[in-house]
């Protein structure tokens, strides 16, 4: 691990502004201390955060505000979470470990970078990690990347569970800049697409820190989570669903759905949401939804098998979620 | 920087690259606690921290001012084992014994989180009371890997806890 300059910020503005170039915020470690010490991340400061009052889950109108410092443990233990957003503590109860959740934090779960192979092995060329040297994965080992969104320069995927329940519940970010103004950026929002520039995971500028994610009013419904891998626990997605699906009078009356696994950032695409709407479940709808999800969609070889996977996912849950049979 | 390990202040003044595994091994003697992947991976050098279960490898001492940590030397002693412990002991929980410091650590844990209501991914009502079945704690000790394999015995120690506690 190579040497920083370490810090506690004591506010939230004091760690704005200690968030210089070539600084890091530190919440759990659990992410970016694993990247430290393969010297993939070369902070030459770490600005602890943890001692900012961001700890806690409070009311607001209509819905909750999770603070950054929340760790996903007490997220997914919480009484009103558990009972109102259901698909959020799934979510987070499938990723990771107990020993893992109980250290990782809201902000920092949002920010985790990419489980690619080849950003990860100094070795390989990556453009994520040193942009304009190409990316391995391309043409290489390529099994857990990106069908959806995908650029020439990057097909790495976000790995994370919880932020495609927060992309289903239409949740948001709220994030202070230096000068101390606070801004909200939808969830479905905050991550991007790589394009020419994949060493950016999401759209945060230099300097600011998340305070907190804002659950909108609840929106009942059925909630499912549901996430294939490659072992039944430990193990990050292939291919994860979020769906919220309310019926009304044997037609689906509202529907909300995000895709883990696809793409970089939680993939959500309201033509599927559209297509739902107002129309009786069936089959032969559901594929009509996968049609819709899947149309752009495009293998890299060793990833061709999330394509068909990806519907028969969707297609399973959206059959759970309106009440047909399994 | 004061902290405790085990009810004992101590004082960490290292290089804050130091993670709160090296120091517990190599700044305080305490080896109980064991580096398997040091990537957060495998669960050999879980501790608690103030009663929560963490992975110590993907933490900085210098993180931990004023918290108290416990470690496996922190549970019994040979003459009165921890009820883990003596149920490992009797259900051979282990064969090398590399992964059992962090599996005690964490079933400890375990046990609290349970009776707290916490869910896990397998509980079938995430809003109702915990029972821990086998499966329950399948997936709850996933996060400790154990090379031997020792991992139905592993279960029927842990079990029998959770039945004495009953
Ligand atoms: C073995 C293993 C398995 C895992 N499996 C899964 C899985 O199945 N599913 C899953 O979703 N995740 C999984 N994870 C990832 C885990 O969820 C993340 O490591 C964790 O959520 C990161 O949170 P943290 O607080 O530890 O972040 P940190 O490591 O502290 O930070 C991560 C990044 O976020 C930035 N950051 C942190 N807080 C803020 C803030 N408030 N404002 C701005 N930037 C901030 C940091 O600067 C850093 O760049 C796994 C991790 C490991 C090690
Ligand atoms: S897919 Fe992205 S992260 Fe992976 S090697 Fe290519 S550029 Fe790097
Ligand atoms: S040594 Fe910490 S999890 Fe493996
Ligand atoms: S007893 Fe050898 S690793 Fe578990």
């Amino acid at each position: 691990m190579k040497g920083f300059d370490y810090s506690r910020a004591e506010a939230v503005t004091h760690a704005a502004e200690q968030a210089r170039e070539g600084a890091r915020l530190i919440a759990g470690g659990t992410n970016l201390l694993d990247l430290m010490k393969l010297e993939i991340e070369r902070p030459d400061a770490l600005v602890d955060i943890n001692r900012l009052e961001l700890g806690g889950i409070e009311r607001t109108e209509g819905g909750l505000r999770i603070g950054a410092l929340v760790s996903n443990s007490a997220c997914a233990a919480d009484e009103r979470i558990r009972r109102d957003y259901p698909i959020l503590a799934r979510a987070i109860l499938a990723g990771a470990t107990f020993q893992l959740r109980n250290k990782a934090t809201t902000g920092g779960n949002l920010c985790q970078r990419t489980r690619c192979y080849y950003f990860y092995n100094r070795d390989q060329p990556c453009n994520k990690r040193e942009p304009g040297t190409g990316c391995g994965a391309i043409g290489g080992v390529n099994r857990i990347h990106a069908i959806l969104g995908a650029s020439e320069a990057c097909i790495a995927t976000y790995p994370g569970d919880m932020a495609v329940a927060l992309a289903a519940l239409d949740a948001s970010v709220e994030v202070s800049g230096r000068d101390g103004s606070a801004r909200m950026i939808p969830v479905r929002a905050f991550h991007r697409l790589p394009g020419d520039h994949p060493e950016r995971d999401n759209v945060l500028e230099a300097g600011e820190v998340i305070t907190a994610v804002v659950l909108p009013e609840p929106v009942g419904g059925t909630q499912i989570y549901r996430k294939v891998r490659d072992r039944s626990s430990y193990a990050f997605a292939l291919v994860s669903v979020a769906c919220v699906i309310a019926m009304e009078e044997g037609r689906i009356g509202r529907a909300s759905l995000a895709f883990g696994g696809l793409a970089h950032k939680p993939w959500h695409d309201p033509g599927v949401e559209e297509l739902l709407v107002g129309n009786e479940p069936s089959d032969a709808l559901f594929d009509k939804a996968a049609d819709v999800l899947l149309a752009e969609a495009k293998g890299q070889g060793a990833n061709d098998f999330k394509i068909p996977m990806t519907r028969r996912v969707l297609k399973g849950v959206l059959r759970e979620a309106t009440g047909r049979a399994v | 920087m004061p902290l405790t390990i085990n009810g004992t202040d101590h004082d960490f003044t290292g290089d804050p690259r130091t993670t709160l595994l090296d120091f517990l091994r190599d700044g305080c003697g305490l080896t109980g606690t064991k580096k398997g992947c040091d990537h957060g991976q495998c669960g050999a050098c879980t501790v608690l921290v103030n009663g929560q279960r963490i992975n110590s490898c993907l933490t900085l001492a210098v993180m931990h001012e004023g918290d108290a940590v416990t470690t496996i030397e922190g549970f019994g002693t040979p003459e009165e084992l921890h009820p883990l412990q003596e149920a490992f002991v009797r259900h051979d929980g282990f064969q090398c014994g590399y992964c059992t410091p962090g599996q005690i650590c964490s079933a400890k844990a375990m046990l609290d989180e349970a009776a707290n209501g916490w869910a896990s991914f397998v509980s079938d009502d995430i809003t109702a009371p915990v029972s821990l079945t086998r499966d329950e704690i399948r997936e709850r000790m996933s996060g400790n890997l154990c090379r031997c394999g020792a991992y139905s015995n592993i279960v029927d120690a842990i079990a029998e806890v959770v039945e004495a506690g009953r």
